[in-house]
């Protein structure tokens, strides 16, 4: 990603980060040459992990940290990160945390844990390349990326995630988006 | 202890099933094999693949040889018609981004599915083939590009706006020819669609002022759906806006009127997108500012930290440019000091210490007390930063800042925070006279425990300096020679100096100090006893011959006047050829080496903490004043009264960029002539300037510094030297030429051309003006020093400055007219206000001390009338002051 510094003007993610309640990885995707080696990206989530610890994020928080917002958002064992520059629009990355979170959601169909996370890594992976590509925004939309990665998923069953239950999801999450309006 | 540690063990794998759990690179590696089963099985090869990215996202690498047997493999599972395994593959190739050579064997496998009738498969397999693809191959799917992105689906043509917006780094050529489809692009319903057409439609055109501006005329009057979208076009304009300056005739700025109208869109994004992009408008006005921070001042209070964190940051920028603007939010603000974000408390307190006026400190002290225990150390170092520009703008209030600054010092903290603490302290005893004893103090309780060296050092020697100065010196000597009897050998060492600088300065003091110093001939440490006896023996402690006072002050608070730089490279020199000889600092060059251009650091009060010698009050004066005593003809001069800010004499990005500063002593005038050659092929020698000054009558030339050498990109500096009457603030103009011999340089081997052209450039003009003569130096109590200099040589007039822009532009013109120090926060007009006082201070050359009252009024026309009162020691420079306005 040579391109990253010619296109400032552009809103830019630096990184997607899923980490456990340890602060180990799940899933996590690099946009940006800041980190270039694993032991800095590792660095990183760790130094990201521990100042962001001990927040209460059940709706999303924010930091700053070594010229980077964070938004963030907490939820069982599972930490989710959106990392832009310095001079980013918060609330552009707060959008794109909120995309990710929503279709994880959805994937996980409200099991939002760990365990459930791992055992349908590949869909979210899925989702993270339908978030971003290269650090431009790709869709924001939580329901259209759960739905892009998840029609593709074949499963034999074929009763995991079908229109069936994608409407369902739909359903739960207007439900929780009127939950957080009210709240 | 094994034993719960083991138990441990078991309680987690019980909780914490993973699917991966003791997943192996070797063992994945192997099961790979699957992908070359002639009968797939498409759900188990989705497993692998899900491991191999498993392992890869953890951080493990594949060595060449795996990640090309890898690569292979996978391209077999194109035979699979099982979508999701498709995606899978997908997302691996992308993943090992294979080499050229690896690339043609998916090629036509991407090819294939970029022309499918499954819109997922020809989204995701654009952009793997454009990720993966490099300029020949480009060529061939040109085609199928320029279709895709004016696919009625959206997710494909975004794919393929995106990889433009990729490929136009790489391959610009290509991607430009593309405009047409992309235009329409932008048309396109899809929200995001629109985006990413928006995004590379620029990024094609971003070198075509004219275009940009067209595109942003365009469709700031259309309707652009996506936010996101939206949001670009605000950056694209202010980067219009930025580039076309505001309308002279109407006072308007063009699109203006869009960004005011983002402020009401329905998205929040997009509305803070336009706020900032008002609040960072180059000289925005506060009409202009005001819808913006109302905005802001109303996401202050949301309740989601995100937007409440965008507002406040937002705002603590524009407070340093327009605090005034920013205090109708102030009671917001203090509402947010206990914010459970502290990124966010931490934002508004910084902001309410910029906006804060002298009554508030008190109060904010304490709000700030309680807050500062529980935040880290980056934050603390922000707040503490804040705290010393409040103090420097209402010198008043030093005693509660100081009381706050000590607090704090002794309380937990890491090496940074402490010295920053320690930082602001040496300011605050620099700039405020009053603030000395105690601050001094304060640093004197630091050091009795104290855990870094370095901070203990640096205080004992600044001690050294200032200490001997305050009423009672003697009191600091406890606290010094506890150092000697407590510390490490380091710390051991600075004390035993500051000790014998005590005994330099004061008499009284001298056989005490003679008392501790010779116990300091027993200590243990080499440095310790070598430094005792050098100082008893200079200082005449010994018995010994007493060196005269001048050269002991001279050794002991004197600065090397040699470049550090220099002393180095000499000592090298003289370690690596051996010889009898002793070194002889003499032979060390003075001559400064292409010295970095300072005066590009910010002007101003730049805080320069302990680092830099206290005696000047800014580190620029200190490096102009060293490079002018390391000029033989010039050290007759005298003391350097003041340096002007550097004067450009070339326009921007011309071949040679020239500036001068100008010296002013108190006979003579030094014109400093910084001198950039642009031109690579290039290199001047025997550069210097002629400079008429026939339209400067009391001024003649005495001498001048030419430059011998100026290569490319390397600032030197030539100097021409004025004589002129004594003490009298003579002014003139100057034209100049720039004459130097130009030579050729072969860029490829650097080297010159024997011959050389004899060459002249034409510089701008420039003046000495009254307020070259005039140093700014603030009063800490404006009033008492105003009654104290009594109405002797008061002058007062009052003059009409015509039709202004504002009260604030009037104001800070007249202060930079006059180049003196605005008092006590004066210099900032609050917004709306139909009059203003100022309060002004300065040291007129001759050492003449100068306070200026100035009474502003602006009536409904902008008619701008102004009171001015001097105050001086002699009445001539009243009447000077008076002159300089009357001709400004």
């Amino acid at each position: 990603m040579a391109t990253f510094l010619s296109r400032e003007v552009c809103p830019t993610i630096k990184n997607i980060l899923l980490l456990d309640s340890e602060g180990k990885r799940v899933a996590v995707k690099y946009y940006s040459n800041d980190w270039p080696t694993n032991s800095a990206k590792l660095a990183f989530e760790k130094s990201v992990f521990t100042k962001t610890q001990k927040t209460n994020a059940r709706t999303e928080e924010i930091a700053m940290l070594e010229n980077n917002i964070i938004v963030y958002r907490f939820v069982q064992d599972l930490h989710f990160f959106v990392t832009g520059g310095d001079d980013e629009n918060e609330l552009i990355l707060a959008t794109v945390l909120h995309g990710f979170f929503d279709a994880v959601t959805l994937i996980l169909r409200n099991n939002v844990e760990q365990r459930e996370a791992l055992e349908n890594l590949d869909l979210i992976l899925l989702c993270l390349d339908e978030i971003v590509d290269g650090g431009m925004i790709l869709e924001t939309d939580g329901s259209i990326i759960a739905g892009k990665a998840a029609t593709n998923s074949n499963m034999d069953d074929g009763a995991s995630l079908s229109e069936q239950t994608i409407s369902q999801a739909l359903a739960t999450a207007r439900e929780h988006l009127t939950r957080s309006l009210l709240s | 202890m094994a034993q719960p540690l083991v138990k441990k063990d078991d309680d987690r794998d019980d909780e914490e099933y993973s699917p991966f759990l003791g997943i192996e690179k070797g063992a994945v590696l192997q099961e790979a094999r699957v992908f070359n089963d002639p009968q797939l099985d498409a759900r188990r090869c989705s497993q692998v693949i899900t491991k191999l990215l498993y392992l890869l996202n953890q951080g493990e690498t594949f060595t060449k040889i795996e990640a090309t047997e890898v690569f292979f493999s996978v391209t077999k599972l194109f035979q699979s018609r099982d979508i999701g395994l498709r995606r899978m593959v997908y997302l691996m190739i992308k993943e090992l981004s294979p080499s050229a050579d690896e690339v043609i064997i998916v090629t036509s496998s991407l090819m294939k599915d970029m022309n499918s009738r499954t819109d997922m498969y020809r989204a995701n397999a654009i952009r793997v083939l454009c990720r993966i693809t490099d300029g020949t191959l480009l060529t061939q799917i040109e085609r199928y590009l320029k279709q895709a992105i004016v696919d009625k689906n959206p997710v494909v043509a975004s794919a393929a706006l995106v990889s433009g917006i990729h490929l136009l780094q790489t391959n610009p050529e290509i991607v430009k020819r593309w405009s047409n489809e992309v235009q329409e692009a932008v048309q396109s319903r899809a929200a995001l669609v629109q985006f990413h057409a928006l995004a590379l439609l620029h990024q094609i055109r971003q070198n075509d002022r004219l275009a940009v501006s067209k595109l942003v005329t365009s469709l700031t009057k259309g309707t652009v759906r996506s936010p996101l979208a939206q949001c670009l076009l605000i950056r694209y304009t202010s980067q219009v806006i930025r580039e076309s300056g505001v309308n002279t005739q109407t006072g308007d700025r063009p699109f203006y009127d869009y960004l005011e109208g983002c402020l009401r869109h329905k998205a929040e994004m997009v509305i803070f997108e336009a706020a900032r992009a008002i609040t960072v408008l180059s000289g925005v006005t506060t009409r202009e500012l005001t819808p913006a921070i109302t905005v802001l001042q109303l996401f202050l209070s949301s309740s989601k930290p995100v937007l409440r964190f965008a507002a406040v940051r937002t705002l603590n920028k524009v407070a340093m440019t327009h605090p005034m603007a920013v205090t109708n939010c102030n009671i917001d603000m203090e509402s947010l000091i206990s914010d459970q974000n502290r990124s966010i408390a931490t934002l508004a307190i910084t902001t309410l210490l910029k906006t804060g006026n002298e009554s508030s400190v008190d109060r904010l002290m304490k709000q700030i007390t309680n807050f500062m225990s529980d935040i880290a150390d980056e934050f603390k170092i922000v707040v503490v930063d804040a705290i010393r520009s409040l103090c420097l703008k209402f010198p008043l209030k030093y005693r509660s800042l100081m009381n706050f600054l000590s607090n704090i010092l002794r309380e937990e903290g890491g090496f940074e925070y402490k010295k920053a603490i320690v930082d602001s302290i040496v300011i605050l005893i620099r700039d405020i006279p009053d603030a000395k004893e105690s601050g001094l103090l304060h640093l004197c309780e630091f050091i009795e425990d104290c855990e870094f060296t370095y901070l203990s050092t640096q205080i004992l020697h600044f001690l050294g300096n200032e200490g001997p100065k305050t009423s009672d010196p003697s009191k600091y000597i406890r606290y010094i020679y506890n150092r000697v009897i407590l510390e490490n050998a380091t710390v051991r060492a600075s004390a035993v100096s500051t000790l014998a600088k005590f005994g330099a300065m004061i008499d009284s003091l001298k056989p005490r100090i003679f008392i501790l110093l010779r116990r300091c001939l027993f200590d243990n440490d080499d440095e310790v006893r070598d430094r005792a006896t050098l100082y008893l023996n200079t200082l005449g402690g010994d018995g010994s011959v007493v060196e005269t006072d001048k050269d002991v002050k001279e050794f002991l608070f004197g600065s090397l006047d040699i470049p550090l730089t220099n002393m180095e490279t000499s000592l090298k020199n003289y370690i690596q050829n051996p010889s009898e000889e002793p070194f002889d600092i003499n032979s060390v060059p003075k001559e400064v080496k292409s010295q970095p251009l300072v005066e590009k650091k910010a002007p101003g009060k730049k805080p320069t903490g302990l680092g830099a010698p206290p005696t000047g009050p800014t580190s620029t004066a200190d490096t102009y004043e060293r490079i002018l005593s390391s000029i033989p003809e010039f050290t007759s001069f005298g003391k350097l009264f003041k340096s002007s800010a550097p004067v450009e004499l070339t326009e921007a990005e011309t071949e040679y960029a020239v500036n001068v500063v100008k010296h002013i002593f108190d006979r003579h005038v030094v014109f400093q002539y910084n001198c950039t050659n642009t031109i690579p092929e290039q290199l001047l020698e025997n550069v210097f300037v002629i400079v008429d000054a026939s339209e400067a009558e009391e001024f003649s030339e005495v001498g001048s510094k030419p430059l011998k050498s100026l290569p490319y990109d390397t600032p030197g500096q030539t100097f021409v030297a004025f004589e002129k009457p004594e003490g009298v603030p003579a002014v003139g103009k100057f034209s100049n030429m720039l004459r130097f011999t130009v030579k050729e340089v072969d860029t490829s081997t650097g080297e010159a051309e024997d011959d050389g052209v004899e060459d002249e450039y034409q510089l701008e003009d420039f003046e000495v003006v009254a307020a070259d003569y005039m140093v700014k130096v603030g009063v800490s109590n404006f009033r008492n020093a105003w009654e104290s200099m009594g109405p002797d040589f008061e002058r007062i007039d009052e003059y009409g400055l015509g039709p202004r822009e504002s009260l604030a532009e009037a104001v800070s013109t007249v202060i930079n007219l006059l180049g003196m120090q605005p008092c006590e926060g004066t210099e900032v007009v609050p917004s709306n206000s139909r009059s203003h006082s100022c309060l002004l201070s300065g040291l007129y050359i001759g050492n003449m001390k100068v306070l200026v009252r100035l009474s502003f009024g602006i009536d409904a026309s902008k008619e701008v009338a102004m009171k001015l009162a001097v105050r001086s020691e002699d009445e001539n420079v009243s009447d000077t002051i008076h002159d300089i306005v009357a001709s400004g």
